[in-house]
């Protein structure tokens, strides 16, 4: 379980990090998912880019209604509080349920949600939000809503040559009531099955149903997840992914209920 | 614990602090990864990527001939033999590098050499394999088929051994008030010891010898095996077990690493190391646990079993590993199944199935894992046919006090123990009717038990009758006076979280009263301990607690001789007492450090005719009978299930133990607790699946599922000390015993939850996955 040989470089600004990236290197973050992946010879890059030195990488600032989280904001941080207010509230507590702390202290928003793993927890999360990916490429900063920024499995919206620089979400108002839920019987592996429920007064409530080995199912009015119930509802999404083992059909719908349930709950 | 003299008690039975943590907590202790030789090439092996498949050839990387060797260029090298003396076994030649055939995902197929890990991975990357593959045969139970594909080509069918038994059951289904018959069946695991295994081997040219610094529990079985497969004298061969991070069956083996590094490390004149890596340890070395079992079970109204048939297969895989051998697991289950009861009737049939899967090993626990989760499901599932409780049918059938020591239908010993008090002490503790209300209630709780006993400590008698590589005889230890008055310990077997260098230096307290901080316990050395076949089958306690004691009292004995004469005293004048040797009416006294002192350093002192052996004595000790001690345990389990997850929540465990005489009630605990702790990954996490291919489909630690410290409840002990009769301080073997029980615990717990929604759970692990599927299933 050692990498193949392959260069490291750590650009100093961003342009300089798109060079690396149009030479052929592998853009890497935390290296919580990249590293592992390349012990196990997996990945064989020739070359890595080490993108923590870039300026403006990590770090959260808020203008007006939305927060800005730099791609390279740690998991641990944003547990910690990097995030105001209820949004930040939402967000530590997906970011404290993420493996274990080792792998938070190194392990980032950006790129967990650009690596795309189906069963990532920001994979599962991020998309219920009505924000953006502020993605930057040799044209600079280009803007891709978050619910259109996983394409597939292990697949995203970045073209080759662009990286991701930043997730723009919308500051929550008061009366937002969110829910999640996941399935994992241990910290550190994987889920089985995640949702996720926000309801923003005055808006459609949306819901998230990942972890399946499908890329998230954004779902746009998901209202009667907050019924007192919400199993119809449930058995209704389900059954419209495609064919699942029975076992992981029940967790998914456990997992859109108990999302409901906590959101219906939250006050 | 404090004495009335006020010192605090150190011998048997006092909760002594271990010795050995200090090196341990402190980040001191030393593995076979942080030693580093100057000049020393690392290995990685290149492993067989397919399970069944007919080795046609292998490229070298160019250039690198004389840094990847295949088994061609190892000139003299035999290949591993683990036979079996019992009737009908199939003997299986384990190549240490593979030859013609590829019979396993992992098998070693070459090794590359290179000054760095990373290197000699880039030279395994290198390597091109030329393979035809074969029909995989990777189901234990269709692997007697005919026209089956033959693992070995040579045999007539896959199979390493089949054993039998037939009693007359053909009366029973008239005369039973109830009859149940479960096919039951436990996951291929990995043991996971944190540390894995490694070697480093030297080759000392003025010596010459081979220095063999490796992780494993028997440090002189490896010696032998070493020499014997490499054509070396015994005396060409030292064998080092450094700190051993965790065993438990995995490393009691000789390895076909070890052989290839030694025979490099000869070859190269280098110093040669193989770390064993975790991807390695999942996907090449998951070997142990599969069971599966059709039993029926017949009792009469009251629950006094009847007969009991077991139909029990066991996937050994490819070979037959040494020195254990394919066999131990199987063949054991048609001693064992009888458990704590007084079964009056019994057949069976088991077979070693040989499948292209990594060759079994015992784990913890051996077989009786199995069997005991086998054995008390179907003790459950007779007292629900039958309408009387879990305690009920287990008190109707265990082995009564009085008929201690008991001899069993199929011959096994038990030597003392009121197993009924066991299950009585726990079923005092839980709150059962509590449990009870809250079913009524509809929550989905459920309580289950477990009993059994654990044979440890089997000797002589015993291994001689399974006829494999090993058997182990006199236990033999080794005590000496230092100059300065240090009582050093010599022993072969291997302390790798035993706690052995606290608990054998408090047998020697015992004995001789020299204080623990002054004894110091020598083990992992073959150049300097006595033989022993080393740390297994919970045998430390009793055989090397057992010789301590000896060689200590022949010491004693010979201190005593000179401490008289010191103290110009008869003999019979004098005792040992406290550390030294005083005159019986209270005058004079010389303490050992005196004599030994004396002995050393001013001979003219001494008597002229003192004993010339001096201060150093063998000893060897064998309990008689040696059949084995048998501890028993009751593990009594309440959790709750979601049905919605199928996900299963311990909320109570409860051990209540019998070791006999305890020498360190601590570390017992400890090594109760650990073992629980496994046996939960056994019955709720752990399993290695492979697909039809022969693929170990879980590569990582996020996919093999180890329970950890958030996954184990606070477990409450309660022992009971019943001595045994037949060992030197009434010691029993208790290392395995945690392990044992958990699996039938705790499934009898899901099943006492899930039998009122019509639901069964009959497979381990029961995952979240099985459960859901049973729920499924009743609906």
């Amino acid at each position: 379980m050692k990498p193949a040989a392959f260069t490291y470089a750590r650009p100093a600004d961003w342009p300089e990090a798109l060079a690396l990236l149009g030479g052929g290197a592998r853009a890497q973050a935390g290296g919580q998912s990249l590293g592992p992946m390349m012990n196990l010879r997996l990945a064989q890059p020739g070359a890595v880019a080490d993108l923590r030195h870039l300026p403006g990488f990590a770090g959260v600032t808020v203008t007006g209604a939305t927060c800005r989280i730099g791609a390279g904001t740690t998991h641990a941080a944003i547990e910690d509080g990097a995030v105001p207010g209820l949004l930040g509230r939402i967000l530590a507590g997906v970011a404290r349920r993420i493996a274990y702390r080792a792998v938070r202290n190194r392990g980032t928003i950006g790129g967990s949600f650009s690596h795309a793993d189906p069963a990532a927890d920001w994979v599962a999360v991020l998309p219920v939000f009505m924000g953006e990916a502020i993605a930057f490429g040799p044209a600079g900063e280009r803007r891709i809503p978050l619910d259109g920024f996983l394409r597939g499995l292990f697949e995203t919206a970045l073209a080759p040559d662009e990286l991701l620089r930043a997730i723009e979400l919308p500051l929550l108002p008061a009366g937002t009531r969110w829910g999640h839920w996941k399935f994992c019987r241990k910290p550190g592996e994987f889920s089985k099955a995640t949702a996720c429920v926000l309801a923003v007064p005055g808006a459609p409530v949306r819901a998230v149903l990942a972890a399946l080995d499908t890329p998230p199912l954004v779902i746009a009015d998901a209202g009667a997840l907050l019924l007192a119930a919400p199993e119809a509802e449930a058995a209704r999404i389900v059954a419209g992914l495609g064919p699942l083992e029975p076992w992981r059909a029940a967790l998914a719908r456990t997992a859109l209920q108990r999302a409901g349930l906590a959101a219906r709950e939250d006050a | 614990m404090t004495s009335p003299q006020g010192v605090r008690a150190q011998g048997v039975g006092a909760s002594l602090l271990r010795k050995e943590d200090a090196r341990f907590l402190h980040g001191r202790g030393r593995y076979v990864a942080d030693i580093t030789l100057p000049g020393m090439l690392e290995v990685a092996f290149l492993r067989s990527p397919v399970a069944h498949a007919r080795l046609l050839g292998m490229t070298k990387p160019e250039g690198a001939a004389e840094r990847v060797f295949t088994f061609a260029d190892l000139d003299g090298v035999g290949h591993i033999r683990a036979v079996s003396g019992l009737p009908g076994f199939r003997i299986s030649e384990q190549p240490v590098l593979a030859t013609d055939k590829l019979r396993h995902v992992g098998e070693a197929i070459a090794a590359c050499v290179a000054p760095s890990r990373a290197c000699a991975e880039d030279l395994v990357a290198a390597c091109v394999l030329d393979y035809e593959e074969l029909p995989v045969v990777s189901d234990m139970l269709s692997a007697g088929l005919p026209g089956t594909a033959l693992v070995h080509e040579h045999w007539s069918q896959n199979a390493f051994l089949e054993t039998t038994r037939q009693d007359d059951l053909s009366e029973l289904d008239a005369i039973a008030a109830a009859k149940v018959t479960r096919r039951l069946r436990t996951s291929r695991q990995c043991m996971a010891p944190l540390e894995g295994r490694g070697v480093l081997v030297e080759w000392d040219p003025r010596l010459e010898q081979l220095i063999v610094t490796t992780s494993t529990q028997m440090p002189h079985v490896s010696r032998t095996g070493l020499a014997e497969i490499l054509g070396l004298d015994e005396g060409q061969v030292r064998v080092i077990a450094p700190d051993v991070g965790g065993g438990f069956g995995y490393k009691g083996i000789l390895l076909p690493e070890e052989v290839v590094c030694a025979h490099l490390a000869i070859r190269l004149g280098r110093p040669v190391r193989w770390i064993e890596d975790r991807l390695e340890h999942l996907t090449a070395n998951a070997n142990c646990r599969e069971h599966h079992y059709i039993v029926t079970a017949w009792a009469d109204a009251g629950g006094r079993l009847l007969g009991a048939e077991v139909d029990a297969t066991v996937d050994a895989g490819a070979y037959s590993s040494y020195p254990f051998g394919a066999c131990l697991e199987a063949a054991q289950i048609g001693s064992i199944f009888p458990g704590p009861y007084t079964l009056p009737k019994f057949s069976f049939r088991t077979v070693s199935a040989c499948t292209n899967k990594p060759p079994i090993l015992p784990y913890r626990g051996v077989a009786r894992t199995g069997v005991c989760y086998a054995l008390e499901t179907t003790m459950d599932a007779l007292a629900r046919k039958l309408g009387i409780s879990a305690t009920a049918i287990r008190l109707a059938n265990l082995v009564p006090p009085e008929a201690m020591p008991y001899r069993n239908l199929v011959g096994k010993v038990f030597d003392s123990g009121d197993y009924p008090e066991a299950l009585r002490r726990a079923m005092a503790s839980v709150d059962l009717a509590g449990i009870r209300a809250r079913q009524a209630a509809g929550e989905c709780v459920g309580f289950g038990l477990a009993v059994f006993c654990e044979q440890g400590a089997h000797g002589t008698s015993v291994y001689a009758g399974w006829g494999v590589p090993i058997v182990p005889g006199f236990e033999q230890a080794t005590a000496r006076f230092s100059p300065d008055g240090v009582l050093e310990i010599r022993t072969g077997v291997h302390s790798h979280g035993q706690g052995m260098e606290t608990t054998l230096a408090q047998v020697a307290h015992e004995v001789l009263g020299v204080e623990t901080a002054r004894v110091r316990v020598v083990h992992g050395d073959t150049a300097l301990t006595p033989y022993s076949t080393g740390t297994w089958g919970s045998r430390g306690a009793v055989m090397a607690g057992g010789a301590v004691a000896e060689a200590c009292r022949l010491l004693g004995e010979r201190a005593l001789a000179i401490g008289a004469a010191l103290l110009q005293a008869e003999p019979g004048a004098v005792e040992l007492s406290g550390g030294a040797i005083r005159r019986r009416d209270g005058g004079a006294a010389v303490t050992l450090a005196e004599i030994a002192r004396t002995w050393y350093r001013q001979p003219q002192n001494l008597a002229r005719d003192v004993d010339k052996g001096g201060l150093e004595v063998i000893a060897g000790y064998r309990p008689d009978p040696d059949t084995g001690t048998h501890s028993y345990a009751c593990h009594a389990v309440t959790l709750r299930v979601d049905r919605d997850t199928g996900e299963v929540a311990i909320e109570d465990y409860l051990v209540v133990e019998d070791g006999g005489t305890l020498l360190n009630p601590m570390i017992v605990d400890g090594q109760v607790l650990g073992g629980v702790a496994q046996g939960i990954g056994t019955a709720l996490y752990e399993e290695m699946p492979f697909d039809a291919a022969g693929q170990p489909l879980a590569g990582s630690l996020a996919d093999y599922l180890l329970p950890g410290a958030t996954e184990v409840p606070d477990i409450r002990l309660d022992h009971m000390e019943t001595p045994s009769p037949w060992t030197r301080f009434g010691q029993k073997g208790i290392g395995e015993s945690g392990a044992i029980g958990p699996p039938a615990a705790i499934v009898n717990a899901i099943n006492d939850a899930l039998h009122r929604f019509g639901a069964e759970v009959l497979d381990l692990p029961a995952t979240p996955a099985r459960v859901l599927a049973a729920l499924e299933a009743a609906r």
